[in-house]
């Protein structure tokens, strides 16, 4: 059979010869092997002070977006949850009153949101299935938490602040939102 | 004896335990360092600039785990097993000479805590003492996996102290006498290394054996045997062994540097004198037993372990004949020398 690979080795018990039992030879070798190691560049990324580049299509933590006024795009139609694999996503949904269309886009807003981000898988199939450009997956890490409950993320972790919108434009290449 | 010689004395013992310790506590430093840069990694770099203060905050780990014993162990015998093994890698170093005289204070001060004319004698008994350590210890904890450590050990080190033996003693035949002090100085314009490398040779490996370090680390390999000896052992008493590994090795380093590399004795060292000389032969000697840990620590981190038939078939039928024809030479030829034919 031909071989799949250049470096295929043909195995054989034959008993070593006198130059293989001294051992010296080979294990000199193997240390001027590992001597020029010693001098190569590392590979190492030190974390906390050097990040490692995130790429642009990277799944963390979502976001739930507002809109150029500050109005949240969600309308909790629950196709996020449906689409969920994970079954992550629970929301409850509510009528958006008078004199809150500065706080809502759509007659319907979602009253919690809340995704449990240890069942998350990250799949971005949220964000996929999303008809109003609501949510998306950003590049920030859901940290660690000693506390199981403290990982079910409700609308206050979830929902961008207005004055420290989160950039989503790596995300943003759907195509299913004409540019306004 | 006078006070200031005991007080001289107790001053050198005290300097040479610390030494030693320090040495040891940053050999492990050294040795995680080294084994990275091998492998392509850092090591460590967070206790203190580049990692320095790494020893210290394992120390302070090693005394705050739980120091527990085995309901089925032998108490005492479980509690002497690390003391052992740390006492007799601390004591060799007694003979050691560290440099030339130093003379401070109006005093000679021998930088060598006993200059007994029998020294080489001494450092084989205290290294024979050492397989105790390990042997009680694994023993003691009742587990089987500790037994077999032990058992390697002993086995092992029963094996390689007859080549290591008559290697050395090829090198007293050179010096003719059996201090340590006389060998050092009899080394002045050659070192024993161009007389004797295979002795040299025969006895570096046998030195790894009696350390157990790889590529001979038997008695404690981990993907056999768990811990092997220390499989049973927790916190300080664990941390004694370990330092007891790294202290046997800069001593036997020491002893290393001593027998072949001539000790504290470096080319075109009849130019200085005095204190300046002394403390260039601590320096030289220093740098000749940071070589040797280099070395040792390099092979460590470079072969696989043997196995256990291959360690015996290596001590009983390679270097032990190979031993004894290199000191039938080397007596023929000191012989042919003196005229006895």
């Amino acid at each position: 059979m031909e071989s799949l690979t250049n470096r295929k080795k043909v195995v054989s018990d034959k008993p070593m010869t006198l130059w293989e039992k001294i051992y010296l030879p080979a294990i000199i070798s193997g240390m001027i092997t590992t001597m020029r190691h010693m001098f190569r560049k590392r590979k190492t990324i030190k974390y906390p002070e050097e990040v490692r580049e995130f790429a642009p299509v990277y799944r963390g933590q979502h976001v739930l977006k507002r809109d150029e006024q500050g109005r949240e795009n969600c309308t909790a139609c629950g196709l996020c949850a449906v689409a969920c694999p994970a079954e992550a996503i629970t929301m409850t949904a509510e009528e958006r009153k008078r004199g809150e269309e500065h706080l809502y886009r759509e007659e319907k807003y979602a009253a919690t949101y809340e995704i449990n981000m240890l069942r998350c898988i990250f799949c971005g199939l949220c964000e996929e299935a999303c008809p109003k450009e609501a949510i998306f997956l950003t590049d920030r890490l859901v940290p660690t938490y000693f506390e199981r409950d403290n990982f079910t993320y409700g609308k206050d972790k979830l929902v961008e602040s207005l004055d420290e919108r989160i950039d989503i434009t790596k995300r943003q290449h759907t195509g299913k939102r004409t540019q306004i | 004896m006078d006070t200031a010689l005991l007080i001289e004395k107790s001053i050198l013992v005290v300097l040479l335990f610390l030494v030693s310790l320090g040495a040891a506590a940053y050999m492990t430093y050294f040795e995680r360092k080294l084994a990275a840069w091998i492998q392509d990694r850092v090591g460590p770099d967070r206790a203190g600039p580049f990692g320095i203060l790494q020893p210290i905050a394992d120390g302070v780990k090693m005394f705050l785990k739980e120091d527990f014993i085995p309901a089925k162990a032998d108490k005492w015998l479980f509690i002497i097993g690390p003391g052992l093994a740390m006492f007799t890698a601390l004591i060799t170093s007694a003979v050691v000479p560290w440099g030339p005289k130093l003379h401070l204070f109006g005093r000679d001060i021998a930088l060598q805590v006993a200059d007994i004319n029998i020294g080489i004698l001494y450092v084989f008994g205290v290294i024979s003492i050492g397989v105790y350590g390990i042997m009680i210890g694994g023993w003691a904890s009742n587990n089987k996996y500790s037994l077999y450590g032990a058992i390697r050990a002993s086995s092992q080190m029963i094996s390689y102290e007859l080549a290591m033996g008559v290697s050395a003693i090829t090198i007293v035949l050179l010096s003719g006498s059996l201090s340590l002090n006389a060998i050092v100085e009899s080394q002045k314009d050659v070192w024993n290394i161009c007389y004797q490398p295979v002795a040299f040779l025969i006895f570096f490996i046998c030195a790894l054996a009696e350390l157990n370090r790889a590529p001979f680390d038997l008695p404690e390999c981990e993907s056999e045997l768990v811990g092997g000896y220390h499989t049973e052992y927790s916190s300080m008493k664990l941390g004694l062994y370990l330092f007891a590994e790294y202290t046997s090795m800069f001593v036997s380093s020491a002893i290393m540097a001593i027998l072949f590399f001539g000790g504290y004795n470096f080319p075109g060292m009849s130019h200085f004198s005095g204190n300046t000389l002394a403390i260039l032969g601590i320096a030289a000697f220093a740098t000749k037993i940071f070589i040797f840990i280099f070395v040792i620590m390099w092979i460590r981190w470079t072969i696989p372990r043997f196995r256990f038939d291959q360690l015996m078939h290596l001590g009983w039928k390679s270097l032990l004949p190979l031993s004894l024809v290199n000191l039938l030479v080397t007596g023929l030829v000191i012989a042919f020398k003196n005229g006895w034919f």
